[in-house]
């Protein structure tokens, strides 16, 4: 699914990225536990996360995540915002709490990291 | 673009087309035109071919695309006979296309045949870090840059994430038990070797910490989303090799390798 899709069923703020039509989204993953994403996570996914600090950013350009969203409208710290741009990850907020933005994007057909295993 | 369907489940079928590489079902016997030929010749290799436009070709390469779009146009100028490459549309666009292209070639090929152009009986390659303990703002910086140089190389892209995945948890564990520690990275053709080295307080039950869920992590470490007892399990889980040595009061030893070429152990 594209990140721009992703966005009006979130209904989500972007923080930051550009031409967002181009990123395509493969499936996602939604934890608070940065060890949890380098486990599991994939390549190409979207991680949605409370987790504002700098370190969420760091995690998926570590494990190749095409793009972040914060939940429960958590405003990231300008260094998190930073950190992005440099890395050129796209970050998204949504005022969802994370059980109910996983569950619309579910419910929209995007598959998590565990069911792209199988 | 395939959407899910009704139950917002993909079948076999989409998850196939999705995994579809477009050089499995493209045409590969073409028909092309030169660059010289007539205008008035093209609409009867258009008709006869049943094709709706052709790529120009002068010298061996591809210097444009012919459509009926462009024939269309042609005949409302007046349909003065010339040659195609007068006609055709995308040239410009196209050359540049085929310069970014040669450039990657290029950019290709001396990554991956880095080691291969190197005339040694054994070829490392060293990286060394320093990690600065409590500074937990900069963590996962040594593992990024890691990350960036091991690309360079031309290592496959699953074999880099794996290191980069390895040495961020292990930085991080440095970060927030030692002082300071040391990144020493060698890198062989076959083989990725992470050493991690820290001055810190040491691990008192080393069986224990690498089992999953065990953590003695302070509380300013898990709001940061770390500390979950993971740490550990997560690099083991990228090594081949594992191997943890570690002094009460002096520091710990963490070595892994990677090799380069194998399969991917997690579905990650």
């Amino acid at each position: 699914m594209k990140l721009s899709e992703i966005i009006g069923i979130l209904q989500a703020e972007v923080l930051y990225g550009e031409d967002l039509d181009r990123i395509e989204i493969k499936q996602a993953c939604g934890s608070d536990l940065m060890s949890d994403v380098l486990c599991y996570s994939m390549q190409g996914s979207l991680l949605l996360t409370g987790l504002t600090n700098p370190q969420a950013v760091r995690t998926a350009e570590i494990s190749e995540i095409s793009a972040v969203c914060f939940v429960r409208g958590k405003k990231p710290p300008a260094e998190t915002v930073d950190l992005a741009r440099k890395n050129d990850i796209p970050l998204l907020l949504s005022k969802y709490s994370m059980y109910i933005a996983c569950g619309k994007l579910y419910s929209a057909g995007v598959l998590g990291c565990d069911d792209r295993c199988e | 673009m395939i959407a899910a369907n009704k139950n917002s489940q993909f079948t076999k079928i989409q998850e196939l087309v999705y995994e579809l590489k477009v050089a499995e079902v493209m045409t590969t016997n073409l028909i092309t035109v030169s660059s010289d030929t007539m205008m008035s010749k093209l609409r009867s290799i258009l008709r006869d071919n049943r094709i709706s436009g052709t790529p120009v070709v002068k010298g061996g390469q591809m210097v444009g695309l012919i459509s009926v779009e462009d024939f269309i146009n042609w005949l409302s100028r007046g349909g003065v006979d010339c040659p195609v490459e007068e006609v055709m549309s995308i040239e410009g666009l196209l050359q540049e296309l085929q310069i970014d292209y040669h450039e990657e070639e290029i950019h290709r090929y001396r990554a991956s045949h880095f080691f291969e152009d190197m005339i040694a009986d054994k070829v490392t390659i060293n990286f060394h870090y320093h990690i600065r303990g409590k500074k937990i703002e900069q963590g996962g910086e040594v593992a990024s840059d890691l990350k960036r140089s091991l690309k360079r190389l031309g290592i496959h892209p699953a074999i880099v994430r794996r290191a980069a995945i390895a040495t961020y948890e292990a930085e991080i564990n440095v970060i927030i038990y030692a002082e300071e520690g040391r990144v020493d990275v060698n890198v062989e053709p076959d083989v990725i070797r992470i050493e991690v080295r820290d001055r810190g307080q040491g691990i008192a039950d080393v069986a224990c910490a690498v089992e999953p869920g065990y953590s003695t992590a302070p509380d300013w470490v898990r709001e940061l989303g770390f500390g979950a007892g993971m740490g550990l399990p997560n690099i083991k889980n990228c090594a081949r090799d594992f191997d943890i040595a570690s002094t009460v009061g002096q520091g710990t030893t963490l070595k892994i390798s990677i090799p380069t070429g194998g399969e991917e152990k997690r579905c990650a």
